[in-house]
């Protein structure tokens, strides 16, 4: 099965073709936004750290801000800093281009000559990058070169019955054909770890499985929360959930069933044709789904009960629901239907096929929902308080 | 009332409406269809046994561990809580 993508010069593959203007800090944000209104095909995002943060949530900020320039949706990035943030310039670069080699450009606002100087400037830039975009064409390529992210949210009964484990099922395929499928949420892993860990390829991948889900509870500890207390909650039980086992299993069938082949950190660079891998992020879905697509995601499948409108500005989010009502209520958001899995779970193998169909439309080209509606939502996962 | 049987090793299902007690459950997995008659009420969204579950022995969903039998659990029984005793498998 193929899809058509973009070539880049690190050999990676892209389903859009878009350049990205990246503040440094929150502090260049706004003037990144300026920028990026001026240019078609232009993407930016509201980045609200890069400075005043303690060291380890600092390297998350800086691993997002690499891994979005390097995520192969991105043609090239033109890189805007104030100036005195932690994010450095010449840090965040150096970040980009142990990841890429494509074309990035740098403005820093206090050099440049304040906002308007700087928008002039990246501007211009910003539309040469654009120009040269545009000459590339799509290619055909074979499934095999995708990273596929899957997420969760607003979830409810059908999720865990219907349509994480269609995902799964996707997830399945895109591995049997090469590629590799990517599980998130580590807060949702707690009370499996021990079924996950079981399906890591060896010791090393087992004990990081419950290296992240531990050290995530030592973190939430840290501040008095128990993810494990009062876990499944009164509303997960008067759903059906009996076990915290059973509510962990219904988020993480949505990666499938292949062996698990390695586990990344928080937005660090994967690998294609990896198989099965999981990245640590937390259940929050717009960090969560930012740090898969800083790892490399070029699509991300989302299902949802209740129905989250979550976008991304760099790659296409997929949302499905198996809940017949809540896709009746927000069909404006929804792209996939899968309430027929419900009433006939016999045909979740073509139900699967249909929605790899679409994925593969999606990545040569056609919109998602929350891309037609111009979403950029965006998080940057972070463990501490400003400092 | 029908019921998803989510991986053939399951030993319950999920129904997809309310169940009164003397009510038939099918569910259905690779083409072959078993009735099965409901000894208990079970909500929507909520596990019937399928299979008789001897006392301290796995439930099983998702083709895994969710807890334990507390109890010998005849087919057709709602299966949770009361039922069920969470046990935390360590490897």
């Amino acid at each position: 099965m193929n899809f058509l993508g973009y070539k880049r010069p690190d050999g990676r593959v892209g389903v859009r073709n878009k350049i990205l203007i990246l503040p440094a800090s929150i502090c260049a944000a706004d003037t990144a936004r300026i920028i990026a209104s001026q240019v078609d095909g232009a993407v930016t995002f509201h980045n609200q750290n890069g400075c005043a943060q303690i060291p380890s949530d600092q390297q998350l900020t800086m691993d997002v801000m690499a891994g979005f320039a390097a995520n192969p949706n991105i043609y090239g990035t033109i890189v805007v800093s104030l100036g005195c943030e932690n994010c450095q310039m010449d840090l965040v670069v150096e970040a980009i281009q142990e990841r890429t080699n494509k074309p990035l450009r740098q403005f820093i606002i206090q050099e440049c000559g304040g906002t308007i100087a700087t928008v002039e400037k990246a501007t211009r830039a910003a539309r040469e990058m654009a120009q040269e975009a545009s000459c590339l064409q799509r290619e055909e390529f074979p499934i095999s070169e995708l990273i596929l992210g899957t997420e969760c949210g607003g979830s409810d009964p059908t999720s865990g019955l219907a349509s994480n484990p269609l995902i799964g099922e996707v997830c399945d395929r895109i591995v049997d054909n090469g590629g590799t499928a990517v599980l998130s949420e580590t807060t949702e892993f707690i009370g499996a770890e021990h079924i996950l860990a079981r399906r890591g390829i060896n010791k090393e991948v087992h004990d990081r499985i419950y290296e992240i889900v531990h050290r995530y509870e030592e973190a939430l500890k840290l501040v008095g929360a128990d993810t494990r207390e009062g876990n499944p909650s009164p509303g997960n039980k008067a759903g059906g959930i009996t076990t915290l086992e059973e509510k962990s299993l219904g988020c993480i069938h949505k990666g499938g069933h292949r062996p698990i082949q390695n586990v990344y950190d928080y937005a660090k660079q994967m690998e294609a044709h990896e198989g099965l891998v999981i990245m640590d992020t937390p259940g929050n879905d717009p960090s969560s789904v930012a740090g898969m697509i800083a790892g490399g995601c070029q699509v991300v499948v989302f299902s949802t009960g209740r129905g989250t409108p979550t976008g991304n500005p760099i790659a296409p989010v997929i949302k499905l629901t198996a809940n017949p009502v809540t896709y009746g209520k927000m069909k404006d958001n929804i792209d996939f239907d899968a309430s027929d899995l419900l009433e006939n779970p016999e045909t979740i193998d073509e139900m699967a096929d249909t929605l790899l169909n679409e994925m593969c439309a999606i990545a040569s080209g056609k919109m998602t929902k929350s891309e037609s509606l111009g979403y950029i939502e965006m998080a940057i996962a972070r463990v501490c308080n400003y400092v | 009332m029908k019921a998803t049987m989510i991986d053939d090793r399951d030993n319950v299902a999920v129904v997809l409406g309310d169940v009164k007690a003397g009510d038939t459950i099918t569910v259905t997995k690779n083409n072959e269809t078993r009735s099965i008659i409901a000894v208990s009420d079970i909500p929507r969204y909520h596990k019937t046994s399928i299979k008789l579950i001897p006392a301290q022995s796995p439930v099983v969903k998702y083709g895994e561990h969710i807890g334990l039998a507390a109890e010998d659990i005849q087919p057709g029984t709602h299966v949770h809580v009361h039922n069920v005793l969470s046990n935390r498998e360590d490897l």
